[in-house]
């Protein structure tokens, strides 16, 4: 029975993803997103192979991450404009239910209360996974087609690891809008909250750990104490950062479609003495980035559990 | 126990509910039962606690101190199954704009877990019920107020509940709408042999439907009883109260009213004259006004309509 009641919620919460206006907004991002990386993908690998400035390594991962001009690479903008999507899906997720007077109906029916915010939440991810995988397919595809770039498995399983990334950074703005939809009584002060956030995570929080970081180990002439400042300041700044989901995620996704990218922190010339520089392995690249995995889902849950918390303590009266 | 046996009678049976916001107490150690097939009003003014008190039979929010059980469970604790056997009518019921009338019944259906042939059919012959049919395919974003009620009703209908609560069933609906209303209403207890709680602040249009009613002011069941009961109870004892109206209105009348007996008192004000009296003497008085030659215009007893009673219960809690 309860299950059932799931598999009815999800359904319901998945047709009206596709059935709604909103969807048609989240086609044109993605549709920009794609073609905008699709053009400086091909650009940007043609232009780098003519100038000789990357290795023929890894040419297919290029596509995702080359940029041409003034066109940035399809990742940059998947860690800027992914969030829309999270946000767009999950920002009225609650406050439209209760504004349109359609959850205390919900809620009168023979169902667990949390039925409800998972239901919405595995369809938000659901849609996500879809979109996000069918535009990484897509311009593959694309690539494959316009460059006759052959892929190695080895660039496959990135591309996949990538993609799952992507899922799962932009499935934490899901769980944050939802919780916002949760707190907010109106759907325009969760948007702007959400919005808010996003500003904050993708631009304040990297002038910030700036601030604090020169404001704590100032980095300043030649004398000793700055050269012990220097690595302070460097690992206090991205700590900072890292606070920030969009960093973290471009820092994963830069570790992970770069097999060359050896290290996440500063690393001091005496620590790479002896090393022989190489390609890391898929493997060896998923450790690096394991904590960031981590971190994201983590927030991700938090984010939904708090959301899950609230909405099962609200009293739902009418509208 | 005896108290099993007598509950068992009752469909639903309310002891000493009691709910605190804080300091504010909605509703105030409430008592009341009510038999299966009887139709209960629960009338009181806005903010009287009386979707409060609905709200905790359903299970949606829980009693700071008392119980309330439905069917011999227990509101909060056995709430899944409370839902599957009670339909709620919420005041002012949404649904999906996005969706027909006919889907949005399929929905709340199958989250009953009513599939297939056996759920369309039901669906057909509630809209036939609720005289929707015409509409059952557009979206309901489209409709007026009354055919989302009317849909609110066929919604409710659609899990065959024992019991039925409705919230302000009728606010907003044009009064041919609402005679309809009341007529299904009286349908579903008489024929179907449901039991329906609702609650209004609209005495004229529930006092027609009611078998018993009860009055709700600031949290507390001030008086409760069919509308003769009522009546009775608001009359100081030993005492009711008539007004009269007389053609000719001339100063031998006030001496014939003053020579008879039983009259404690006379008042005349703007024609119309109130007389205290010990018992009811309407028939002797419109005998002897009759044989000396006077027309009577208008005689009533007060405390015979709601809205005397009503606005009677309503001074007495301001004083």
């Amino acid at each position: 029975m309860s299950k059932n009641v799931l598999k009815v919620l999800f359904e319901k919460e998945t047709a009206d993803f596709i059935k709604s206006r909103k969807m048609l907004l989240f086609g044109a991002l993605i549709i920009c997103i794609t073609v905008s990386g699709l053009y400086a993908a091909v650009a940007g690998v043609a232009d780098a192979l003519d100038s000789q400035t990357i290795s023929n390594n890894f040419l297919f991962l290029k596509l995702f991450t080359a940029s041409a001009n003034s066109i940035p690479s399809y990742t940059s903008l998947m860690a800027l404009m992914g969030p829309f999507i999270g946000i767009f899906m999950g920002f009225d997720a609650i406050t439209s239910e209760r504004s349109e007077g359609t959850l205390n109906r919900l809620v009168s029916q023979p169902i667990y209360r949390d039925h409800i915010i998972i239901s919405k939440f595995l369809a938000g991810m659901f849609m996500i996974a879809l979109l996000v995988f069918s535009s990484g397919i897509l311009i593959g595809a694309f690539g494959l087609l316009e460059t006759g770039l052959i892929p190695e498995m080895e660039e496959v399983a990135r591309l996949f690891l990538y993609l799952l990334f992507c899922t799962v950074y932009i499935g934490f703005w899901l769980a944050a809008a939802i919780l916002f939809s949760t707190i907010c009584r109106h759907a325009a002060t969760s948007a702007l909250s959400l919005i808010a956030l996003w500003l904050f995570c993708a631009i304040f929080m990297s002038l910030l750990a700036g601030i604090f970081a020169d404001a704590l180990y100032p980095v300043k002439g030649q004398d000793m104490q700055s050269m012990i400042n220097e690595i302070k300041n460097i690992s206090l700044e991205t700590g900072i950062n890292r606070l920030s989901p969009y960093y973290l995620f471009g820092e994963a996704v830069s570790i992970l479609m770069n097999p060359a990218a050896r290290t996440i922190n500063a690393v001091s010339m005496t620590q790479l003495v002896g090393a022989i520089s190489g390609n890391l392995s898929v493997g060896q690249s998923v450790l690096l980035v394991w904590p960031h995995l981590t971190a994201m889902v983590a927030c991700m849950f938090t984010c939904f559990i708090i959301a899950y918390v609230s909405f099962m303590r609200q009293e739902i009266r009418s509208r | 126990m005896s108290n099993e046996n007598e509950m068992a009678e009752y469909a639903i049976s309310i002891n000493n509910l009691t709910k605190k916001y804080g300091d504010f107490t909605a509703v105030d150690h409430l008592n009341l039962n009510i038999r299966k097939g009887e139709v209960f009003g629960l009338l009181g003014p806005n903010g009287a606690g009386k979707t409060t008190t609905t709200l905790m039979l359903l299970g949606l929010t829980e009693p700071t101190e008392g119980r309330a059980f439905i069917n011999n469970m227990d509101c909060t604790r056995d709430s899944i199954q409370i839902k599957s056997k009670v339909g709620y009518l919420p005041d002012n019921v949404g649904f999906y704009g996005s969706m027909t009338g006919r889907e949005n019944l399929r929905f709340i259906g199958r989250l009953n877990g009513l599939t297939g042939e056996s759920l369309e059919k039901r669906i057909d012959e509630l809209l036939k019920r609720v005289n929707m049919e015409a509409a059952a395919d557009q979206k309901t974003s489209t409709y007026s107020r009354g055919m989302r009620q009317r849909l609110g009703i066929a919604d409710v209908l659609i899990k065959d509940p024992q019991i039925i609560i409705m919230d302000e069933p009728t606010l907003g609906i044009d009064p041919e709408g609402v005679r309809e209303l009341m007529l299904l209403i009286r349908d579903l207890a008489e024929t179907d042999g449901r039991t329906i709680l609702l609650s209004s602040h609209q005495l004229y249009q529930v006092q027609k439907v009611c078998d018993r009613m009860g009055i709700f002011v600031h949290g507390k069941m001030i008086a409760c009883g069919s509308l003769e009961e009522l009546g009775n109870q608001i009359e100081t004892p030993g005492k009711s109260t008539t007004e009269l109206g007389v053609y000719p209105d001339n100063i031998r009348l006030e001496s014939i009213l003053r020579q008879m007996d039983g009259i404690l008192e006379l008042e005349h004000d703007n024609n119309m004259y109130i007389l205290r009296t010990a018992y009811d003497i309407r028939g002797k008085l419109s005998r002897e006004l009759t044989e000396k030659g006077y027309t009577i215009m208008h005689m009533r007893q007060a405390g015979s309509d709601l809205d005397e009673i009503y606005r009677t219960y309503f001074e007495k809690e301001a004083v």
